[in-house]
């Protein structure tokens, strides 16, 4: 069939299943929204920002499992996408962002809103295309959401000149991709498993030690199965929450930087750590020198450069975590006697008891860990959690009961402030019947709070629950532990009006300052169809605890002062 | 860790974008270049390029596993049992006595290549350490410009 491609882009993105895009137009893209204006193959949602559209599709993307896509157009378009794209990239989300360009006449000179979106999006792309002929754009695109999905996902970029979206030619939208050059996706090797299941048949104090490629790989149940095949204790990194589920009794906890203590001591101490979709990232191992000292490492990994990139491994797996989990359980079957380590996880209970995940609660002013305790305790299952970047993302991670993977929404790898609400939005697209929560901070909120305007116009309630310290309290826990106090630049206490801001945007705003207004404002939020700020005053100098300072070992941490019954204290 | 030197040969698709991808992988994470050659490989669609690097054993097995995730690219080769060639040109002032300089070429590989009224120009293909040498000797003849191209290999 003849059409111009703009059209094209919209039928490839029917043909991939694609039900939502999220998008800005502008001069250079307005071919393909003229395409859209005549379609109903899929929806359009307007965010009010480019890099809010690209962390919805990405929010979209981890909800889900499917390929996010946004739609942006040349110059500053695609500058205000370039953040989404990175955090896309860091935490392996895939993705597909196509871009406007001008027409190629114009490619070069400098022209209105010309901008090298190839050259600038190639560090934080999986790949990405400038599209030069029409007769390419199908294969491009095909190609483009086959390399997002495959192997270790990630971001694409596809980039189309204005005069190849108006061009009209024959359109058949590939069956098959034929990328040759492209790397196998590699599959685990017999052998390789092997020797991995005779080191934990071998081994005294195993470890499993998962990350967020078990999430990726949609291997939460096979990870399930092989803890309680071999009963060896796990912990999860940030981007891992709910794969084990919290309630499973071989689940330590969170390890690295802000992981508990029993966690941290684990990997401190374990003879054998069985990584499983986990790259070693230096907020997990802290000094690299001392990381798994005692331990021999297994490595699964389905990208072989993730593989002695930092640590050196003793039996290296190159392929998709769930695969590799699947034959381990076969190897171990019958073979590993589940009494083995029981002396190990007896020395980690003992350390959890020692130093459970705890804080002290308060009368007198909101904790933050209670705001999230309480959550759990009203929403728990039910929701999905998104967060932006801060005190509160670690609070959330730490005492928010995640009970399945992809509960958990956060961006681990970047760190991007103001991720949050549009991954919010993306979330609850995916799923309408769930509480969709944001957990934030009074300074993340702000960065891209104008899509509360986007939540009241397509319906998107979703809940932010503001952990308000009038601080960038990360920072500042960090000048109060290393910067004696100087609190730089960090005092938030000059503040907008909450409420009244998500009013103006046709949301509900409720200003929190004790625990009954929080628990009713959640209640009411949860029963209004409308974006909801709730603004809880926390307690302002709260510090997340335990901590491993950056570049520490993990089992020297700095742990919140536990109570003494002999003293009097609870 | 100590350093070592390795030349390795990137076969890639023939696209205008892949040597930035390359390159920029290189400059991104920090890794070193000491020359770089590209050219099509002939009656095909790929092109090779020819990396001369340093680094210690982690970064030289990093630098061809982030080079094969690259979508164009089709194979790293890292040499080993190789044959190693660099081209160097030098320009002398017509006063250098030609048959001396000639003679030098000629010890390593090379010959005059081109004459003119106020200069003349003579080239060098040989081993990388040959040509350092060779750069050596060429200083006494007061070389008004030199010009050394990259390495390229082959495996033997
Ligand atoms: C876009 C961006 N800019 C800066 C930072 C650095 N940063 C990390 S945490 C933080 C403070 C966040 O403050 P807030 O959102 O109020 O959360 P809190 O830590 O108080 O819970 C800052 C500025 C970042 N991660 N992202």
């Amino acid at each position: 069939m003849e059409m111009n491609g703009a059209q094209m882009v919209c039928e490839a993105l029917v043909a991939e299943g694609v039900k939502t895009v999220f998008g800005y137009p502008g001069g250079a893209i307005m071919n393909v929204y003229d395409a859209i204006y005549k379609q109903d193959g899929f929806e359009h949602i307007l965010n009010r920002h480019e890099q809010a559209s690209v962390h919805a599709a990405d929010g979209y993307a981890r909800a889900t499992g499917e390929v996010g896509v946004a739609m942006v157009t040349s110059g500053p378009g695609f500058t205000n996408a370039v953040t989404g794209l990175a955090t896309a990239y860091m935490d392996s989300i895939p993705m597909v962002v196509i871009s406007g360009q001008v027409p190629q006449s114009l490619l070069g000179t400098d022209g209105f809103q010309e901008i090298d979106a190839v050259g600038i999006s190639r560090p934080c792309t999986k790949h990405n295309y400038l599209v030069r002929d029409i007769n390419h754009l199908p294969r491009i695109l095909k190609e483009a959401f086959h390399i997002a999905r495959t192997g270790r996902p990630g971001p694409v970029l596809v980039d189309i000149p204005k005069d190849i979206t108006a061009e009209v030619a024959e359109f058949a939208y590939p069956t098959d991709v034929n990328l040759p050059s492209y790397m196998k996706v590699p599959k685990a090797k017999e052998e390789d498993v092997n020797a991995a299941v005779e080191a934990i048949l071998q081994a005294k104090k195993p470890l499993l030690y998962i990350g967020g490629g078990a999430v990726l790989s949609n291997a939460s149940d096979a990870i399930r199965e092989l803890a309680e095949l071999s009963q060896i204790p796990t912990v999860e990194t940030l981007m891992a929450l709910g794969v084990m589920g919290n309630k499973n009794p071989l689940l330590l906890g969170m390890l690295g930087m802000h992981g508990n203590y029993a966690s941290n001591m684990a990997m401190s101490e374990t003879d054998l750590i069985i990584s499983l979709g986990a790259r070693f990232d230096d907020r997990v191992t802290g000094k690299l020198s001392e990381f798994g000292k005692y331990a021999k490492i297994i490595h699964v990994d389905i990208d072989p450069a993730n593989i002695g990139k930092l640590v050196n491994v003793n039996y290296p797996i190159i392929g998709d975590v769930k695969d590799a989990v699947e034959m381990m359980i076969a190897g171990l079957q019958g073979r590993v006697n589940t009494e083995q380590y029981n002396d190990w996880r007896e020395v980690l209970a003992r350390y959890d008891a020692l130093y459970p995940q705890s804080f002290e609660d308060s009368d007198e002013v909101i904790k933050p860990q209670w705001v999230i305790e309480r959550l759990g305790e009203l929403v728990g299952e039910q929701a999905i959690i998104t967060s932006d970047v801060g005190q509160h993302q670690m609070w959330a991670a730490q005492h928010f009961p995640f009970d399945r993977p992809r509960q958990w929404i956060n961006s681990g790898g970047l760190g991007t402030m103001g991720f949050g609400l549009p991954a919010a939005l993306g979330v609850k697209k995916a799923f309408p019947d769930k509480t969709v929560i944001n957990v934030t901070g009074d300074g993340s909120i702000l960065m891209n709070v104008q899509e509360l305007v986007t939540a009241s116009e397509y319906k998107i309630p979703v809940i932010n629950v503001i952990l308000n310290n009038q601080f960038l309290g990360m920072v500042r826990q960090w000048q109060t532990f290393f910067y004696n106090d100087r609190f730089a630049e960090t005092d938030l206490s000059f503040q907008p009006n909450y409420k009244a801001l998500a009013e103006a945007c046709h949301g509900i705003g409720y200003d929190i300052t004790t625990k009954e207004e929080f628990d009713a404002a959640l209640k009411d939020a949860i029963a209004q169809d409308k974006v909801a700020f709730m603004n809880i005053q926390v307690a302002r100098f709260e510090d997340v605890l335990p901590m491993v300072p950056s570049n520490g070992t993990l089992n020297n941490m700095m742990l919140p002062k536990i109570a003494n019954p002999e003293k009097g204290e609870k | 860790m100590s350093e070592s030197r390795r030349v390795i040969s990137v076969i890639v698709e023939n696209e205008s974008s892949v040597l930035s991808r390359v390159s920029g992988l290189f400059a991104g994470r920090g890794y070193n270049i000491g020359t770089l050659t590209v050219a099509p490989i002939p009656n095909s669609q790929r092109s090779r390029i020819t990396i001369a690097t340093k680094g210690d054993e982690r970064t030289l097995n990093q630098i061809t596993k982030q080079l094969n995730k690259l979508v164009p690219v089709y194979e790293v080769v890292e040499h080993d049992e190789m044959v190693e060639k660099e081209m160097v040109l030098v320009k002398f002032p017509i006063e250098e006595s030609l048959a001396d300089i000639e003679a030098l070429c000629g010890a390593y590989n090379g010959t005059i290549v081109n004459v003119g009224v106020s200069m003349f120009i003579g080239m060098v293909a040989d081993e990388p350490a040959r040509v350092r040498n060779f750069i050596n000797a060429a200083q006494r003849y007061n070389p008004i410009e030199i010009v050394r191209g990259g390495v390229v290999a082959i495996e033997r």
